[in-house]
């Protein structure tokens, strides 16, 4: 954990993360009930793969509202996350824990904290699959990750390869559609674009938690 | 009845048997399916996670182009019609965003109202024809076809779209009216690890077999879904999972569209039931005629 020397101040670096991710969260329709949260625990007992975690998806909100991003954004938990949503429809407070961990991967991968090289490396693949083609060539997206990761992977993987071969089912060539340049365009024009932050709602969360993003 | 459909990246090649017997289904019922011209990838959890903004847009290129031709939606695959359909809600409650994404359409001269609706293909059959019009056109009996109904996770959460969220029923109640016997499945709403299977497959690994082990120990003779990367990491790993638990771990996986099809009467290489990773035993080969 982050040390804290002075209470109630967060070190600079602490602010400055707590920040990216509030301007995350505030993407998030409904991203503001966070602050809402009563610890049940319902979320990780929910998770089918909390066993696997070493920060449980209810730490991470106790953690965050102890000031300490820095901790989350280092864990395996993020990463672990399957998407099932399985803690999202059970929260009593209407927590969408999903899309906060989602929150969270972006801070971590834009601040480039990331631990896991596995799913960056998968995320990288795919962005350059849809930008090239416009769909997922899910040949060449695979052979990339393995490359990128553990190109050992790749000789365990070749006998399902070779299954999905002879089933017909390994698309060998790359679908291309028609519009390939206007999905570009589209995309360029909106990375280029940044939806304007509201300070209002991150300062209310920030106050909430008893912090406020003072740089020391 | 008509549909635009949109099939997605998976379906088009790993998930091809998915596509086949979905098209037929549809077309045997009577019911039209439109593929949307020039689809794109819809994003995808991957792309969700990395750029949101960017993710909506992408999305929004397809519900803009759908918006054109004014008829439903139909998206098979689980993450397709949550990509979709969160694409839909955010951009209908967060104003600023959907001007965002249209600006980002713009450039392409796309825009989107926000009028499309996404629904998937089991929900269309259910509730658009009816159990019971389906029964009556079926040519065949499921009888002594036992099956666990494995709904996953992303056609039933977060959104609560047309069925239970801890204990759907829509296909129980489909295949039971078609003579098939339901076994007990209290995982049909677990996860099956999604993309885990290729980032983490340690952990995968055991959530496919606490699926797997659950229907079988339950006496199914298959597992039926509703999803392609379901169906690839209850199917595709089955030798895997076998040695690595130490039993046997094989089962027949079904896309719900490819029972569906035996039901109607349609052959084999129509619905690519020929086309499995894992072995589809002698009991479902000769129910499906053969």
């Amino acid at each position: 954990m982050a040390e804290i020397e002075t209470p109630g101040v967060l070190p600079k670096r602490e602010s400055e993360l707590r920040e990216a991710f509030l301007e995350q969260v505030d993407i998030v329709p409904g991203g503001e009930k966070l602050r809402k949260c009563i610890q049940c625990g319902t979320c990780t007992g929910s998770c089918p793969v909390s066993y696997a975690m070493d920060l449980s998806p209810r730490e991470v909100i106790a953690r965050f509202r102890a000031g300490d991003i820095e901790s989350i954004l280092k864990s395996r938990t993020i990463w672990i996350c399957a998407s099932c949503y399985a803690c999202t429809v059970r929260c009593p407070q209407d927590i969408k824990i999903t899309d906060l961990l989602y929150a969270l991967k972006r801070v971590s991968m834009e601040k480039k904290i990331r631990r896991s090289r596995s799913v960056y490396a998968l995320s990288d693949a795919f962005v350059r699959s849809v930008k090239m083609f416009g769909r997922n060539w899910e040949l060449a997206l695979l052979t990339e990750f393995y490359l990128r990761t553990n190109p050992l992977n790749l000789i365990k993987m070749a006998p399902l390869g070779l299954r999905m071969l002879r089933a017909k089912r390994l698309g060998i060539w790359p679908e291309r559609i028609k519009g390939r340049g206007d999905l570009k365009k589209i995309i360029e024009r909106a990375e280029q674009i940044e939806r304007p932050q509201e300070r209002v709602a991150v300062r209310a969360v920030t106050d909430e938690v008893g912090y406020e993003a003072i740089q020391p | 009845m008509d549909y635009t459909y949109y099939p997605g990246c998976s379906i088009s090649a790993s998930a091809k048997p998915y596509d086949d017997s979905t098209r037929a289904v549809f077309e045997a019922l009577g019911m039209g399916l439109h593929e949307l011209e020039d689809w794109n990838c819809c994003g995808a959890t991957v792309y969700m996670s990395v750029k949101e903004t960017v993710s909506f847009a992408i999305s929004a290129r397809n519900l803009a182009l759908a918006e054109k031709l004014g008829r439903d939606v139909v998206a098979p695959c689980s993450a397709c019609y949550l990509v979709l359909n969160k694409a839909n809600r955010f951009l209908h409650e967060l104003p600023d965003l959907s001007e965002k994404v249209n600006d980002a359409l713009s450039a392409a001269g796309l825009k989107y109202e926000g009028t499309v609706r996404v629904r998937h293909p089991l929900e269309v059959l259910v509730n658009d024809l009816g159990v019971e019009e389906i029964t009556k056109r079926a040519t065949k009996r499921l009888d002594g076809i036992k099956i666990a109904e494995y709904y996953g996770c992303q056609i039933i959460r977060p959104e609560r779209t047309f069925d239970d969220q801890e204990f759907p029923q829509t296909m129980d109640q489909l295949f039971a009216a078609l003579g098939a016997e339901n076994v007990y499945f209290p995982m049909k709403v677990r996860c099956c690890g999604g993309m885990l299977m290729t980032t983490s497959d340690e952990v995968a690994m055991k959530l496919c077999y606490d699926l797997i082990e659950c229907a079988k120990g339950n006496g199914a003779d298959c597992i039926v879904t509703t999803c392609p990367l379901c169906h690839m990491n209850l199917a595709a790993y089955q030798d895997r999972l076998s040695r690595r638990f130490g039993m046997d771990l094989h089962i027949p996986v079904l896309w719900f569209t490819e029972l569906l099809g035996i039901a109607l009467g349609l052959d084999v290489k129509t619905l690519g039931l020929d086309h499995h990773l894992e072995p589809i035993t002698d009991k479902i080969m000769s129910l499906a005629g053969l």
